[in-house]
C-alpha cells in the first residue's frame, strides 16, 4: 500500500479535472481527536473515569484511530493531566490506534512508559503562533521535535505530525500555502508518517483549502495528508469536501463536535464526527464507523460535560 | 460566465428568505413593523433578492398574517427583487393588490407532502399553480418555482431524483422562470444533491436552476458548494439562519446567509453583498426574536476581531 499509494499520487489527476470527475476516495480513515483536542478545549474538566468511559465507547464504534490524550505539563494543560491514568485505564482494542501527543523527549518517554504505541508531534505554518504557543520559532520547534523522532524511531513508534493555522492564524492573518507545504515537508522528511493540516481557527473555505493542498501535494504524497478542519465559520464540511475531490483520505473530527474555539469565546472549534460520518456515508465512502454508536458515545459526553451537542445529525436525530 | 481558474461559476444569485421562510418557521411571532425593519435593513446589504412574505390563509401560517401590511410597508430598493408566496390564484390576486410584483410557487417532489402540506396530490398542485402562472403572465409578473423535498421526504424517506426532475419541468414549461430545489429537511448529502442535479439539469437549463439547501444535518454548505460546482449560480440562504425545521423538533433548518456569504468570498465568488451589513442585519432580528444566531460567521465574528 505504502509505494502504491505513492505511485498514485503521482500521477494523479489535476485537482479541476479530479473535481469534475468526481473522484473520491473509496475509504476514508476518520481520526477521532474527541478525547484530546475535544476534552483539552472544553471549559468543564471531565474527571478521569469519564474520559475512559468515553474512549472505550469511542473503541466500540469501528473507529480506527482515538487519539487519546496529551503527556504535556499539566501547568499548560490541566484538562490533560491525568494522562497516564487514562493512557493506563482504557481497554486498547486490537487494530485500533490510540495515539498520544507529545510536545518534547520528556513528555515522550512518559507517554511509552504509560503504554502509548503512537505519538504526535504538533508545528505549526506560523512563526507569530509558534512563539506565543510554545515560545520559539518554527525552526526551534522542530529541532525539539528532531529528539522525539530519533527516540520514536528507536522504538519503533510511528509519529503523526501536525501543522497548524494552515488556513490562517489568529495573530498573523493570512498564511502563504508555500510555507504550509515547506513545514509539511521537513516534518514528513523528518520521518512522520502522516501530516494533519489543521485549519485551527476554522477561517480557512473551499478556496483556501484548495490552494494550500496544491502548495502542499507538490512535497508530501497526498496518501501521507490528512484535514483537521475546525467549523468556527461553518465551512468545516465544504473544506473536508474539496479536500476529498483533491484525494485526501484521513479526515480528523470530533465526537458531538466537542472542542470550543479559544480564539473566539463561544464559538465552535472542531467538525462533529458524526456530520462527516453522515456526509462520507452519503457519498458511499466507507468508513467502517457505527454511526448510531457514535451519536451515543457524544450523547454520554455531552450528558458528562452538562453541555449540549454540537453535531447537527445527533441534534435532529430524525430517522428518514 | 465561468471563473477563469476553477470552473465554478462568476457571480452568484442570494435570494434571501429569512423574512418569509425564515420567520415563517421561527416560535416566536414577530410584530409587523420588526419585518418591515428587518426587510429594509436586508435591502441595504446588496441582496438582489428578498423574500417578504406569503400570501396564504392567516388559518393556516399565522406568523404570515400580516402579509399586506408588509408588502406595503416595506421600502422598495431599486435592482432589489420582492417576491411573495402565492399558494393559489385567490393569494395572486390579494398579492397584487398589495402591490407584489414577483411571486413563487411550491411544488413537491412528494405525492405523500403535497397530502400531508396541501392536501391534495402532485398533479392536483399544479393545476392550481397553472391558473396561478397563467394570471401571473398575463400581467408580466415573473414566478418563481419551488420543488420540496427533492433529496428526501419526511413520510416517504428516499426521493427519486428522476421525480424531481418530472415536477421540475412541469413548473418550468408552464413559465416558472427558475425552480427553486429545496432539500426541505436538509437530509441530503453531496452525494444525493450531485445525482439529483444531474437528472433535472437533463429537463431544465442551467441558469434556471437554484438550491434551497437546509442544514438539519450540518451539511447545507457541502450540498450547496457541489451545486456551485455544478454551475448552479443561484442560491437561496437565511439570515442569521432563522427558521427551524418543522419535522424534527429543536432541530436547524435554513443554512445562513452570511455563513453561504462567507463561503462564495473564500472561493472567489461575487455576490454583491456585504457580509457586515447582513450580519448586523441578523443580529437585529435575533435581538427582536431573544435568540442567538445560526450563523457561525456571526457568532465567531461577534466574538473577536475579524482575522481576514
Amino acid at each position: 500500500p505504502g509505494l502504491g499509494v505513492r505511485a498514485r499520487s503521482e500521477l494523479s489527476l489535476s485537482p479541476q479535472v479530479s473535481a469534475a470527475a468526481g473522484a473520491f476516495p473509496k475509504r476514508v480513515k476518520v481520526v477521532e481527536v474527541g478525547p484530546r483536542d475535544g476534552l483539552q478545549n472544553e471549559k468543564t474538566v471531565v474527571p478521569t473515569p469519564v474520559k475512559i468511559s468515553l474512549i472505550n465507547m469511542l473503541s466500540e464504534t469501528g473507529l480506527q484511530v482515538i487519539e487519546a490524550t496529551s503527556f504535556v505539563s499539566p501547568k499548560w494543560v490541566p484538562q490533560m493531566a491525568d494522562h497516564t491514568e487514562v493512557m493506563r485505564g482504557i481497554n486498547k482494542l486490537p487494530g485500533i490506534s490510540y495515539p498520544v501527543l507529545t510536545p518534547n523527549l520528556k513528555g515522550f518517554q512518559a507517554a511509552v512508559a504509560a503504554g502509548a504505541k503512537e505519538v504526535s508531534i504538533f508545528g505549526a505554518a506560523s512563526e507569530l503562533f509558534t512563539k506565543k504557543n510554545i515560545n520559539c520559532s518554527i525552526e526551534e520547534s522542530l529541532e525539539r521535535f528532531d529528539e522525539v523522532m530519533t527516540a520514536a524511531r528507536a522504538a519503533s513508534i510511528p509519529v503523526r505530525g501536525y501543522v497548524s493555522c494552515v488556513l490562517g492564524c489568529p495573530y498573523e492573518g493570512k498564511i502563504s500555502p508555500a510555507k504550509v507545504a515547506e513545514v509539511s515537508k521537513k516534518m514528513y522528511a523528518m520521518g512522520c508518517y502522516e501530516i494533519s493540516l489543521g485549519d485551527t481557527i476554522g477561517v480557512g473555505t473551499p478556496g483556501s483549502m484548495r490552494e494550500m493542498l496544491t502548495a502542499v501535494m507538490k512535497e508530501v504524497p497526498v496518501g501521507a495528508l490528512a484535514v483537521h478542519c475546525h467549523d468556527t465559520y461553518g465551512q468545516a464540511l465544504a473544506n473536508i469536501l474539496v479536500a476529498l475531490q483533491m484525494g485526501v483520505n484521513v479526515v480528523d473530527a470530533s465526537v458531538a463536535g466537542l472542542g470550543g474555539c479559544p480564539y473566539a469565546q463561544g464559538a465552535s472549534g472542531n467538525v462533529a464526527t458524526e456530520d462527516l460520518v453522515y456526509m462520507l456515508n452519503g457519498l458511499g465512502i466507507h468508513t467502517g464507523v457505527d454511526l448510531q454508536k457514535l451519536m451515543d458515545a457524544g450523547t454520554f459526553i455531552c450528558n458528562a460535560l452538562n453541555r449540549r451537542t454540537n453535531s447537527k445529525v445527533s441534534q435532529a436525530n430524525c430517522r428518514l | 460566465q465561468e471563473s477563469k481558474t476553477s470552473g465554478l461559476p462568476e457571480y452568484v444569485k442570494i435570494v434571501e428568505v429569512g423574512p418569509r421562510d425564515g420567520l415563517q418557521n421561527e416560535k416566536v411571532m414577530v410584530p409587523t413593523d420588526i419585518k418591515i425593519e428587518l426587510i429594509n435593513r436586508l435591502s441595504k446589504t446588496g441582496l438582489p433578492a428578498i423574500e417578504v412574505t406569503s400570501f396564504v390563509s392567516s388559518k393556516w401560517v399565522p406568523q404570515m398574517s400580516d402579509h399586506k401590511e408588509v408588502m406595503r410597508g416595506i421600502e422598495r430598493y431599486p435592482g432589489v427583487q420582492y417576491p411573495v408566496l402565492t399558494p393559489n390564484l385567490q393569494g395572486f390576486h390579494s398579492a397584487v393588490a398589495a402591490g407584489a410584483t414577483e411571486v413563487s410557487v411550491f411544488g413537491a417532489a412528494s405525492e405523500s407532502f403535497s397530502k400531508m402540506n396541501i392536501n391534495c396530490s402532485i398533479e392536483e398542485s399544479i393545476d392550481k399553480f397553472q391558473e396561478v402562472v397563467k394570471a401571473a403572465r398575463s400581467m408580466n409578473i415573473p414566478v418563481r418555482g419551488y420543488v420540496s423535498c427533492v433529496l428526501g421526504c419526511p413520510y416517504e424517506g428516499n426521493i427519486t431524483p428522476v421525480k424531481v426532475a418530472e415536477v421540475s419541468k412541469r413548473l418550468y414549461s408552464m413559465g416558472c422562470y427558475e425552480i427553486s430545489l429545496g432539500d426541505t429537511i436538509g437530509v441530503g448529502t453531496p452525494g444525493s444533491m450531485k445525482r439529483m442535479l444531474e437528472a433535472v439539469m437533463k429537463e431544465i437549463p442551467l441558469n434556471a436552476l437554484a438550491v434551497h439547501c437546509h442544514d438539519t444535518y450540518g451539511q447545507a454548505l457541502a450540498n450547496i458548494l457541489t451545486a456551485v460546482q455544478m454551475g448552479v449560480a443561484v442560491v437561496d440562504s437565511s439570515v442569521a439562519g432563522l427558521g427551524g425545521c418543522p419535522y424534527a423538533k429543536g432541530a436547524t433548518g435554513n443554512v445562513a446567509t452570511e455563513d453561504v456569504i462567507y463561503m462564495l468570498n473564500g472561493l472567489g465568488i461575487n455576490t454583491g453583498v456585504n457580509l457586515y451589513a447582513v450580519m448586523e442585519a441578523g443580529n437585529f432580528i435575533c435581538t427582536a426574536l431573544n435568540r442567538k444566531t445560526n450563523s457561525k460567521v456571526a457568532q465567531a465574528s461577534f466574538n473577536i476581531e475579524s482575522v481576514n
